[in-house]
C-alpha cells in the first residue's frame, strides 16, 4: 500500500468519499441488519404502546371523573348555573382530554428517539469498546465524526420506522383528533429536533468514551427524570405555572431538544389546546432555538470527541473493558 | 434421599447467596454507596413526579381536583416500582451475561442451578426497589399530602400480600428470562413493554373500570391486579372510586394470590427449561446480536 500523494486539496474528494462510505457503512447495520430481526415489531413498536396507553387511561379516568362531577351539577369550583354552562364545561373537558391524550401519544412516540439517543448513541462507543470494535474503528482511515454520523443516521431511520408504527397505532387506537395546521413547519421542527437530539447523543458518546460502567448507569438515570423535565407525558409549559422551581426546571429542560421540539409539534398538531396557556414559546421561536441547539451540539460533539479520544488514548482507557 | 435433598437445597442456597452478592456488586460498586442510594431513588421519584404534573395540569385546565384519585394513582405507582425492578432484575440477566459481559457460557457450565442464579441476581434490585417504594410513599405523605391510613391489623395482610406479589413477579420474570434465551437484544423493549402491559391491564394508575370491557376481563385474569387492589385497600382510606373488584374480600384476594403465585412458579420452571432447551438446540445460548 502506497503513502497518500498530492496536496491536501487534491486528496479532498477521496477523503469525502471515504467518510461518506464510512457513514453508509455504519448506518447500514442499523437500517438493514436491525430490520432482519422481525421480533422488533412486537418489542419496539407494539410493547411501548402499552406504556403510553397507561398514561392515556390516567387522563381518560380523570376526564371521566370530571365529566361525572359536571353531570352531577358541578362546573369547576361552583354549581352550574345553567344547562348551557354545563354543556360548555362538558365540551371543554372532552376537548382538553383529547388534547392531553394526543400529547401523550406524541410524547410517548418521541421517547423512542430519546431512548435511541441514550442507548444507541451516547452509550454506543462505550458499548463498542466493551465488545472490542472500538479499536478497529480507531485504526480505520476515517473521521470519527463520520462513524458517529453513520450511527446517528442509521439510528434515526431505525427509530423513525418504529416510532411511526407506534404513532399511527396510537392515534388510531385512542381515536385522537388531530388538527394539523402547518405540515411543512411540523416536518421542519421534527427533523431539526432529531438533528439536535442526535447531536447531543454524539456529544454524550464522546463523554461516555472516557467513563466506565458509570456510562450505563448515567443512561439509565437520564430516562424518567428527562421524561419528567421535558414533558413527554404532559405539556412542559405547565412548569411555568408551578412557581420559581417549576420555571427553573423548565429553563434547564429547554437545553434538551425534545422539550422544545415536543412543545412545537404539539402546538402545530393541537392548535388552541388548553386555551394556549401551556405553551412555552411560539413554534417558530422554538424552531430557531432548536436550530441553534443542533449547531452547538454538533460543534461540541466534534470538539469533545477529539479531546476525549486523545485523553482516553493517553490514559489507556480506549481498550480497557468491564471497568 | 434426604441427604440428596439436603445437598440440593445447599447448592440452591449457595447459588442464591453468591448470585445475590454478585448482583449487588454489579449494581452498586461503580460508585460511592451514597451516590448509589441517590441514583436508586431518583428514577422512581421522577416517575412519581410525572404523575404529579399530569394530575396538576389536568386539575389546572379542568378546574377539577380529586385528592382521592390522586392518592389512588400515587400509591399504585409507588408499588409499581416493585414490578419494574423485579421483572427487569430477572430477565435482563440473560442478555446482560450473554451480550454485555459475555460470561453466560461460563456461568451456565458451572455446577449451579441457573434458575436459582437468576433469582439471586435479581435480589439486590428487589431490595433497592423496596427502599424506593418506602421513599416514594414517604415523599407523597410529607410533600404531596397523600393521606395513608394503615392500622396495626392491616400490617399482617399487607406483608403477606407483598411476599406473594413479589413471588408472583419473580416467577413472571423467570418466564421472560426463558423467552430471552431465544430473542435478540430486546432488553429495553421488554423492560418498557412488559411492565407496560401490567401498567395498563392491572389498573395500577387508574381504576380498572376506565378500561374497555374486554381489557377489564384481561385485567381480572392477571393476579397483580388483585395485588394492587388489595394493597390500596390496606393503605388508603375508603373512597368512592369504583375499581370494579369490590366483589372480592381481602381474604379471598390473598387466597387468589397464593394460588396464582404457585401456578406462575410452575409455569416459570416449564418456560425456563423450554427456552433453555430451544436455545441450546438452535445454538443461541451465547449468541451476540449487536447492531
Amino acid at each position: 500500500m502506497s503513502a497518500p500523494t498530492g496536496t491536501v486539496l487534491s486528496r479532498l474528494p477521496q477523503r469525502i468519499r471515504l467518510n461518506l462510505q464510512a457513514i453508509v457503512g455504519r448506518a447500514y447495520p442499523r437500517v438493514v441488519g436491525a430490520n432482519r430481526e422481525p421480533s422488533w415489531i412486537f418489542f419496539e413498536a407494539i410493547l411501548p404502546l402499552l406504556g403510553i396507553a397507561a398514561y392515556v387511561f390516567i387522563y381518560q379516568a380523570l376526564g371521566d371523573r370530571a365529566a361525572a362531577a359536571i353531570v352531577g351539577g358541578m362546573c369547576g369550583d361552583h354549581v352550574c348555573v345553567s344547562a348551557t354552562e354545563q354543556a360548555a364545561y362538558l365540551a371543554a373537558t372532552k376537548a382538553n382530554v383529547n388534547a392531553l391524550i394526543g400529547s401523550t401519544v406524541l410524547g410517548g412516540t418521541m421517547i423512542a428517539f430519546w431512548l435511541n439517543v441514550l442507548w444507541s448513541m451516547a452509550s454506543q462507543l462505550y458499548w463498542e469498546k466493551e465488545i472490542g470494535n472500538l479499536q478497529l474503528y480507531m485504526m480505520a482511515p476515517m473521521s470519527r465524526m463520520a462513524l458517529l454520523g453513520g450511527m446517528a443516521l442509521g439510528g434515526m431511520f431505525m427509530t423513525s420506522v418504529r416510532a411511526t408504527t407506534t404513532l399511527v397505532t396510537g392515534v388510531l387506537v385512542f381515536s385522537v383528533t388531530l388538527q394539523l395546521t402547518s405540515p411543512a413547519l411540523l416536518l421542519a421542527v421534527f427533523f431539526v429536533t432529531l438533528i439536535a437530539l442526535y447531536g447531543l447523543g454524539m456529544m454524550l458518546a464522546s463523554l461516555y468514551l472516557l467513563w466506565g460502567r458509570e456510562a450505563f448507569n448515567l443512561s439509565a438515570l437520564l430516562e424518567e427524570p428527562i421524561f419528567f423535565a421535558s414533558g413527554f407525558y404532559f405539556p412542559a409549559g405547565g412548569f411555568a405555572r408551578a412557581g420559581g422551581l417549576g420555571r427553573a426546571v423548565l429553563t434547564a429542560a429547554t437545553a434538551i431538544p425534545a422539550t422544545l421540539g415536543l412543545d412545537a409539534m404539539r402546538q402545530i398538531i393541537f392548535p388552541g389546546a388548553w386555551g394556549g396557556t401551556l405553551w412555552i414559546f411560539s413554534p417558530e421561536v422554538e424552531l430557531a432555538v432548536l436550530l441553534v441547539l443542533a449547531v452547538v451540539f454538533l460543534f461540541l460533539a466534534r470538539r469533545a470527541l477529539a479531546y476525549l479520544e486523545n485523553l482516553a488514548r493517553r490514559e489507556g482507557r480506549l481498550t480497557s473493558r468491564h471497568q | 434421599m434426604t441427604e440428596g435433598l439436603a445437598g440440593s437445597a445447599r447448592m440452591h442456597w449457595r447459588t442464591f447467596r453468591f448470585a445475590a452478592w454478585l448482583g449487588w456488586q454489579m449494581d452498586s460498586n461503580w460508585t460511592e454507596p451514597w451516590l448509589f442510594m441517590v441514583y436508586s431513588v431518583i428514577k422512581p421519584v421522577a416517575g412519581a413526579f410525572i404523575l404529579v404534573l399530569m394530575y396538576s395540569i389536568f386539575a389546572l385546565i379542568g378546574q377539577f381536583s380529586d385528592p382521592s384519585m390522586f392518592a389512588f394513582i400515587y400509591v399504585g405507582n409507588a408499588f409499581f416500582i416493585f414490578v419494574g425492578n423485579t421483572l427487569y432484575g430477572t430477565f435482563q440477566v440473560i442478555q446482560a451475561d450473554r451480550e454485555w459481559y459475555q460470561t453466560l457460557r461460563y456461568t451456565y457450565m458451572s455446577p449451579i442451578s441457573y434458575y436459582t442464579y437468576i433469582i439471586g441476581r435479581a435480589a439486590s434490585k428487589v431490595a433497592v426497589a423496596g427502599l424506593a417504594v418506602l421513599i416514594t410513599l414517604a415523599f407523597g405523605v410529607l410533600a404531596l399530602d397523600v393521606h395513608l391510613d394503615v392500622g396495626w391489623a392491616d400490617i399482617p395482610p399487607l406483608l403477606t400480600a407483598l411476599v406473594l406479589g413479589l413471588f408472583c413477579l419473580i416467577s413472571i420474570g423467570l418466564c421472560l428470562a426463558g423467552i430471552s434465551f431465544m430473542t435478540a437484544r430486546h432488553t429495553h423493549g421488554l423492560a418498557e413493554g412488559i411492565p407496560g402491559l401490567f401498567y395498563v391491564f392491572c389498573g395500577v394508575l387508574f381504576p380498572l373500570t376506565a378500561l374497555p370491557g374486554w381489557a377489564q376481563d384481561i385485567g381480572r385474569g392477571i393476579p397483580l391486579t388483585y395485588w394492587f387492589d388489595l394493597t390500596r385497600r390496606l393503605v388508603l382510606p375508603p373512597s368512592t372510586i369504583n375499581t370494579g373488584l369490590g366483589f372480592f374480600n381481602d381474604t379471598e384476594i390473598l387466597a387468589l394470590l397464593l394460588a396464582s403465585s404457585l401456578v406462575f412458579f410452575l409455569l416459570s420452571i416449564g418456560i425456563f427449561k423450554l427456552g433453555e432447551y430451544w436455545a441450546r438446540k438452535a445454538g443461541k445460548l451465547d449468541m451476540l446480536t449487536s447492531y
